[in-house]
């Protein structure tokens, strides 16, 4: 038995009088890499928000590490172990690098120390006074990973980390969410680029209209490629 | 030196003293006023009263209760804070997801119902309060002769205008108080009890305003009104130095000082518009303010 961590039953979700998530069911398990795969406004980022407390209309239940998370402020789903690294990245431009690392509190033990972090991100060590929108995109993106790895947050949620990057950041990007993986944090990715998705993750969830039309094991992703094709539009 | 800048020395510096006075007050209140906009998103229309309820609370402490000018320094604004922290738990809360317009309304209606409180208890013809004995007379600084008193107002503004921009750019909380202007949804979800910063941000910037109320109670007369006459230059302040800037608040609260001192000097008539046509000239030039961001 797979140890389960995330546990997504029946979820539905409102933004005002749009009804976006769909009776949404998946799993997420300890240590894995999973990705949220789907078109744009499949519900996505709908999905990690409304795990994430930010959003307020929603049913069904969201349960973590066995707790339910639905129904929390997003400031105690923070604290419960789950943070969220958002699709426009966040970084603040009135702090500077340093200060954006600095920002997310450690909530729990067991996270990375500022030092691992620079040692993984030396770029952001050498940047550490600029402002933080001073930096190149894929510099911003890596800060946006770097910056939730110190909270000791055992879930991670990333909004697609690769959107409007060059092919080859997007390559470090990938080796350091694998880097991420060894040492132990579980990962829920919601992408678009699949072949970035499968370059890491242990399976994935297709998304469309609010709902989880597929599940697909990385090791089968070969049989199901002309599927996948499909169901992306690509 | 018979003449500086066509006319008398005394004069010539006596109206530049003022402006810096009133300055040192315009620094002090804007700087409340640019946090509060930055934190809650509210345009707070009452902080002159909250500037006059700082003087009066310094009067009725010295009155009833006969506690003097530094122990209320330090006291009136903590129980102002108190008041500002209830306040916006009960009324400013509901405030933050609706159009900046119910803010400025709500805010504008506490300020009214303040203000009318205290005119009914202590009419509007003002009350003394004496400079504390410590800060009487003056110096003879050759050219000009200082009170001893006002010259300690422009050095407590400056300690102030620095110790708060030392709190948002240089520490931990100033960190938190800088994400959370940016963006609240993000910070909150990092773990961070954003509803808590706000208040907190909210009793800062009162308490603020309550403590230039006190410095201001020896200077200006002790009147329900005398928040009222100052808010709208407040407000022309925050918009010269930049919508939600701390430095711009604080710079362009002496700026206008200084040019309201002298126009007073040079073309007494134009002393209380010349703030506005300054803000003018400002938003035509640069419409974010002096020291704003560009949106």
């Amino acid at each position: 038995m797979p140890d389960t961590l995330l546990k997504v039953r029946n979820l539905n979700a409102w933004y005002g009088e749009s009804y976006i998530l769909h009776d949404l069911n998946f799993d997420v398990h300890r240590g894995e890499v999973v990705t949220l795969l789907g078109r744009n406004g499949a519900g996505k980022t709908t999905t990690l928000k409304t795990i994430m407390g930010m959003l307020k209309q929603h049913t069904g239940s969201v349960t973590f590490a066995e707790k339910e998370m639905l129904n929390l402020t997003s400031d105690e789903v923070a604290r419960s172990g789950i943070v969220l690294c958002p699709e426009e990245r966040g970084i603040f431009s009135s702090l500077s690098v340093e200060e954006n690392l600095l920002l997310p509190p450690v909530l729990q033990a067991g996270g990375m120390t500022i030092h691992e972090i620079y040692e993984l991100f030396p770029i952001l060590k050498e940047r550490a006074a600029s402002r933080g929108t001073h930096l190149s995109g894929g510099e911003q993106q890596m800060l946006a990973i770097a910056r939730i790895l110190r909270t000791g947050a055992t879930l991670l949620l990333l909004d697609e980390p690769t959107e409007g990057l060059a092919p080859v950041i997007i390559e470090q990007i990938g080796s350091i969410l694998s880097e991420i993986k060894k040492r132990g944090f579980t990962i829920l990715l919601v992408e678009q680029n699949f072949y970035f998705a499968s370059s890491i993750a242990d399976r994935h969830y297709v998304i469309e209209e609010g709902h989880v039309i597929d599940e697909i094991k990385n090791t089968e992703l070969e049989q199901n490629t002309e599927k996948l094709k499909n169901y992306l539009g690509i | 030196m018979a003449e500086l800048l066509g006319m008398p020395p005394q004069l010539f510096f006596g109206q530049l003293l003022l402006g810096l006075i009133n300055g040192a007050f315009y620094a002090m209140l804007s700087l409340g006023l640019a946090i509060i906009f930055g934190m809650l998103q509210i345009v707070n229309f009452a902080h002159g009263a909250t500037y006059m309820v700082g003087a009066f609370g310094a009067w009725m402490l010295m009155n009833y209760l006969g506690i003097g000018f530094w122990p209320a320094l330090i006291l009136t604004p903590l129980i102002v804070a108190l008041l500002g922290v209830i306040l916006e738990r009960l009324v400013l809360k509901h405030l933050y997801d609706l159009d900046h317009l119910y803010g400025m309304l709500a805010t504008f209606g506490l300020a009214l119902i303040i203000e009318g409180l205290f005119r009914q208890a202590y009419g509007i013809s003002g009350l003394p309060y004496e400079i504390p004995t410590q800060l009487q007379g003056g110096t003879n600084l050759g050219f000009m002769f200082l009170p001893n008193y006002r010259a300690f107002v422009v050095l407590m503004s400056i300690i102030l205008c620095f110790g708060t921009w030392y709190l948002i750019e240089r520490t931990k909380m100033g960190m938190y108080l800088r994400a959370t202007t940016e963006n609240r949804e993000l910070v909150r979800a990092f773990g961070i009890k954003v509803p808590r910063l706000i208040t907190a941000t909210f009793a800062l910037g009162v308490g603020l305003a309550a403590f230039a109320g006190v410095m201001a109670a020896p200077i200006y007369q002790v009147n329900p009104l005398m928040g009222n006459n100052l808010i709208i230059v407040i407000f022309a302040v925050v918009v010269i130095g930049g919508m939600g800037s701390i430095l711009g608040a604080t710079l362009a609260g002496y700026l206008v000082g200084l040019v309201e001192g002298l126009t007073k000097a040079y073309y007494p008539e134009a002393s209380s518009t010349v703030v506005f046509i300054l803000m003018i000239i400002v938003l035509i030039v640069r419409p974010s303010g002096l020291f704003g961001k560009e949106q």
